[in-house]
């Protein structure tokens, strides 16, 4: 009863944070001087970026959790990691070619941050059909760490490509150097919906580690029934 | 000392295998030359152009055929529960991964050179003027994609359609191998000073020994039960 409570408060507060943030993003940031209304969906696009690029880092924290102690918990966090990661991620690829239609004139231009964003994409895409393929789900848990931590490797540098070449993509705005930065409406109108995007993806997160205990739960239910039948 | 030995006793047993059966050899070879021949008919490069297209077409016939490989380099383990014979010999996991690696390196360079003859025949294509620079940076790319094709080759041969399944995780993760390994390949085949693609041979310096430093940690997982 407690835990569901503490859900109940954490979904309220990813409400409340996000409807907080959709006003600050379409009514209280101001228009943008050269590309007025449309570069609003960076309130959308960046939060996304962030949640994603968390999603892997849960990935491999789980991953490295689960080959040190072997802990139930740490594998499963690894998996929900995946799935939720990959949603937002799929936001990221939605968002990014909507915006890059009326501002570059076209919907995709293979750049370092484009074609790393797009890499982290097939790799959530791999570990989730990794995980649906394994003959052994014993081994399950054992290998996708491994494939976890390997393919980690990737994301620092997706994280670091608009930092380190020179891109089409737009200069970061957030710990982007001297030079950098937003209008301070701006800047709290994204801080705010980054934190709001983050909210949400640790509340499905939540969900998806509590699926995952009441799946084997009923499991272990069903082996137990099967059980005393015999 | 003693680890060099099982080492060196590991790779001579997997190319014995291999001269034994000269499967995986054959296959791979003939496959990366059928790449190379398609790409001939789909572009039908001359001049200029196939200098253009020539790292394209070498790495993703690299890449097919290592792909080949790395799904068989345990195959042959699977036969007789030999896996489970080197599990219980007293050896570090990570020797029987290296050893693996460089079995697999040994066969997909074989199978680069012929590539290599291939195109440079079809291609008309000379690439003795840049062969110092060219031979470092197909060695380290090929290091860097066997370095994790071969642990994922492990992993996938524990799924259902491995033969897919190892082409998606491979693919994605060595896609910085691949986007530096082609532009080094075409600085130097255009004959650039070496100045001008150093920093893509030292990503592909930087991200074989990341590769090949974690898959040598994390081999003890792949091959517990």
């Amino acid at each position: 009863m407690k835990k569901n409570s503490s859900m109940t408060v954490h979904s309220l507060l990813t409400l409340a944070w996000i409807l907080i943030s959709l006003y600050l993003a379409f009514i209280f940031a101001p228009n943008e001087a050269n590309q007025g209304n449309v570069y609003r969906i960076m309130y959308i696009h960046v939060p996304c970026a962030w949640s994603a690029l968390v999603g892997y880092t849960v990935i491999f924290a789980g991953s490295v959790g689960y080959l040190w102690k072997r802990s139930q918990f740490a594998d499963d966090l690894a998996y929900a990691g995946a799935e939720v990661g990959f949603i937002f991620c799929c936001c990221l690829l939605i968002t990014g070619p909507l915006w890059a239609k009326p501002v570059w004139g076209v919907w995709w231009v293979w750049d370092p941050r484009t074609t790393l964003t797009f890499v982290l994409w097939l790799l959530f895409v791999g570990y989730l059909l990794l995980r649906t393929f394994f003959v052994n789900p014993a081994q399950a848990a054992l290998l996708s760490a491994v494939v976890g931590i390997i393919g980690f490797v990737d994301v620092p540098i997706d994280y670091m490509a608009i930092r380190w070449w020179r891109t089409q993509h737009p200069q970061p705005v957030i710990m982007g150097g001297p030079d950098s930065g937003l209008p301070p409406r701006m800047e709290i109108a994204l801080f705010t919906s980054i934190g709001a995007f983050l909210c949400l993806f640790f509340y499905l997160l939540r969900q998806r580690l509590h699926m995952g205990t009441a799946r084997r739960d009923l499991e272990q239910l069903r082996r137990g029934e099967t059980a005393t039948e015999f | 000392m003693r680890a060099l030995d099982i080492l060196w006793t590991l790779f001579r047993k997997d190319l014995r295998i291999e001269w034994r059966q000269r499967e995986t050899l054959a296959s791979i070879c003939v496959f990366g030359v059928l790449v190379v021949l398609l790409f001939n008919f789909a572009f039908t490069p001359a001049g200029e152009e196939s200098l253009r297209l020539l790292p394209g077409v070498l790495w993703i016939a690299f890449a097919f055929a290592g792909i080949l490989g790395f799904n068989r380099s345990f195959a042959a383990e699977r036969q007789n529960a030999c896996l489970d014979g080197l599990r219980l010999a007293p050896i570090e996991p990570g020797l029987i991964y290296l050893a693996k690696m460089l079995s697999s390196l040994v066969f997909l360079a074989i199978a680069e050179v012929v590539i290599i003859f291939a195109t440079a025949l079809w291609y008309n294509f000379s690439f003795v003027p840049s062969i110092k620079w060219f031979v470092s940076i197909v060695f380290l790319g090929t290091l860097g994609y066997v370095g994790v094709g071969v642990t994922f080759g492990a992993v996938a041969a524990n799924t259902r359609m491995r033969e897919v399944m190892l082409p998606v995780l491979q693919f994605p993760v060595v896609v910085p191998i691949f986007i530096a390994a082609i532009e080094a390949t075409s600085g130097a085949l255009r004959g650039e000073a070496s100045s001008q693609f150093a920093s893509w041979v030292r990503l592909l310096v930087v991200f074989s020994v990341i590769f090949i430093v974690l898959s040598f940690l994390l081999f003890e997982y792949v091959l517990e039960e």
